[in-house]
């Protein structure tokens, strides 16, 4: 099998994009996350699944709030849990990714989430670990952020079941969102009919149509009876180069106000990945508004990490399943 | 009494629409204003539901507060076997804190079930107390671990597998399956 993200029996083995997950395992997230999202409403907001094991958030790149939900959900599970702002540590003394990843393994880290500015940091490491070893995408340049679009998919799911419904419009900076890619490839696995990308020229990645989306240049055709509207973040830090004129020229014409809003179904739901830019992709009264679900995208956005860490660290290692597994790695749990 | 490596046909099985029976007259003494049925999915869920209609008409004159648990999260040997495909959310609707919990499963084997599920409920809370009941006790348990409450004692050899089934009709019936290897690592 050459998908390295399952093992030999189909089981997740590392999350790395949504891109060649098979309808089955992304439901199985879907489903799992579910149970968890009850958890955090207890008494005691902890499972003991990942008791005694230990994860590493290995950030070499900043992003407060997935390195925050990853480490909630991970003290959620009762693992252990170390984050890394590797920028700050010995990258800057010279040493390599694979070292970092190297030492961390010699501590005993059981699990890896990793977020880097290149594309296939995560693959790279993936390829890397022994086999006990679960790694987790938690976005690699603009290639893919896995969780960030399952925890979209589950919101949709949860404020609108019928997926095989739906119209959903991708508003702004598709060009540069890892995000759109992960979302636009589990939404069509799922089924969901029609899926629009409303964006000037500047901001779609050439050939945007081969993933199957309709392109709208105009909000107002665009956003015509959709169910829902996921605003993506304008990002002016990997923004090399002015391709647009002004952000508040870029709010006048691609910025969600109540109006625009309007044109939508009465009932949609309005979402963004975060950290918002109020007043250049989103006017505040929609980010604040009845519509808005951006809060709870959030809090999902836990019960997906936690689905994704247990589905990953359970079962057997693959190389204690194998005869003649190498002795000198124990598995997980000892 | 069985004997070791007898496949039991289906038409001794006792009838466990019968057993439900003898289970609620079991149940009604136990009721108080302060007890809370828990069932375990999913056979204990199917038997809780049935257990509450049965109840609500007999004994209790108000309504009998109740909830479910699936211990996918609890399970000891989750590091062996990992997260079944199928889990539902457990739904404890109550406050826990207090409460006299009777707790409902379809078959009682190695006691490990249980153990995860006093463990889940204790996160919702401090119960009062938890009593064990079961429509069948098939023998075989690995813990101090034992139910209060059985409608019926049924030793099983460890390559058999009982479980509680739901008929297309609503009913319920026991199942019993022979296996080639022993499945004591599981819960049951």
């Amino acid at each position: 099998m050459n998908n390295p993200q399952l093992d030999r029996d189909g089981n997740l083995k590392h999350l790395l994009s949504i891109e060649g997950l098979p309808k089955r395992i992304l439901n199985q997230i879907l489903d799992t996350a579910e149970s968890f999202v009850g958890v955090a409403e207890r008494e005691v907001k902890k499972v003991p699944l990942l008791r005694g094991k230990t994860v590493c958030n290995l950030f070499f790149e900043n992003s407060t709030r997935t390195r925050t939900t990853f480490e909630i959900a991970a003290k959620r599970l009762s693992a252990d849990v170390i984050s890394l702002n590797v920028s700050t540590s010995s990258q800057s003394k010279g040493e390599t990714i694979l070292d970092t990843v190297d030492n961390l393994i010699a501590m005993h880290a059981d699990m890896f989430v990793v977020r880097h500015a290149q594309s296939g940091a995560a693959h790279l490491i993936a390829k890397h670990v022994p086999p006990h070893i679960h790694v987790v995408n938690a976005g690699d340049g603009r290639h893919s952020h896995p969780t960030q679009g399952l925890l979209d998919v589950f919101t949709i799911r949860r404020y609108k079941p019928d997926l095989h419904n739906l119209r959903i419009a991708i508003v702004g900076d598709v060009l540069h969102s890892r995000v759109a890619r992960s979302e636009i490839h589990a939404l069509t696995t799922l089924g969901v009919p029609e899926i629009r990308v409303i964006a000037p020229k500047t901001l779609l990645p050439t050939q945007v149509e081969k993933l199957g989306v309709h392109v709208f240049h105009d909000m107002e055709e665009g956003l015509k009876d959709v169910d829902v509207i996921m605003m993506l973040r304008l990002q002016n830090e990997r923004m090399s180069g002015a391709m647009l004129p002004s952000s508040q020229e870029y709010f006048k014409t691609y910025g969600l106000t109540q109006e625009k809003l309007k044109l939508a179904k009465p009932d949609a739901i309005v979402m963004h990945p975060g950290p918002m830019n109020r007043g250049v992709e989103i006017d505040s009264n929609v980010a604040d508004g009845k519509q808005s679900v951006i809060l709870p995208q959030v809090t999902y956005g836990i019960a997906i990490r936690m689905a994704v860490m247990a589905l990953l660290a359970g079962g057997l290692p693959a190389q204690q399943q194998s005869a003649g597994g190498s002795p000198a790695t124990p598995g997980g749990d000892a | 009494m069985i004997k070791n490596h007898s496949n039991l046909p289906s038409a001794q099985l006792p009838n466990a629409e019968d057993l439900l029976k003898v289970l609620a007259q079991k149940l009604e003494p136990l009721l108080q204003k302060n007890t809370a049925l828990v069932g375990i999915h999913s056979g204990g869920v199917w038997l809780m539901q049935r257990l509450l209609s049965i109840l609500e008409t007999t004994v209790s004159k108000h309504a009998i507060e109740y909830g479910t648990l699936d211990v996918s999260f609890y399970r000891d040997d989750y590091a062996q076997r990992g997260l079944k495909v199928e889990n539902r959310p457990s739904q404890i609707p109550f406050d826990v804190e207090n409460k006299h919990i009777i707790l409902i499963d379809d078959v009682f084997y190695t006691g490990r079930t249980t153990r995860a599920a006093m463990n889940e409920l204790f996160d919702y809370g401090r119960p009062a107390s938890i009593t064990l009941v079961a429509l069948v006790n098939r023998g075989g348990r690995e813990l101090p671990i034992a139910p209060q409450i059985v409608a019926a004692n049924l030793p099983l050899d460890t390559t058999q597998h009982l479980q509680l089934t739901k008929l297309a009709d609503g009913s319920l019936a026991l199942e019993l399956t022979q296996h080639n290897s022993a499945r004591t690592q599981e819960h049951e």
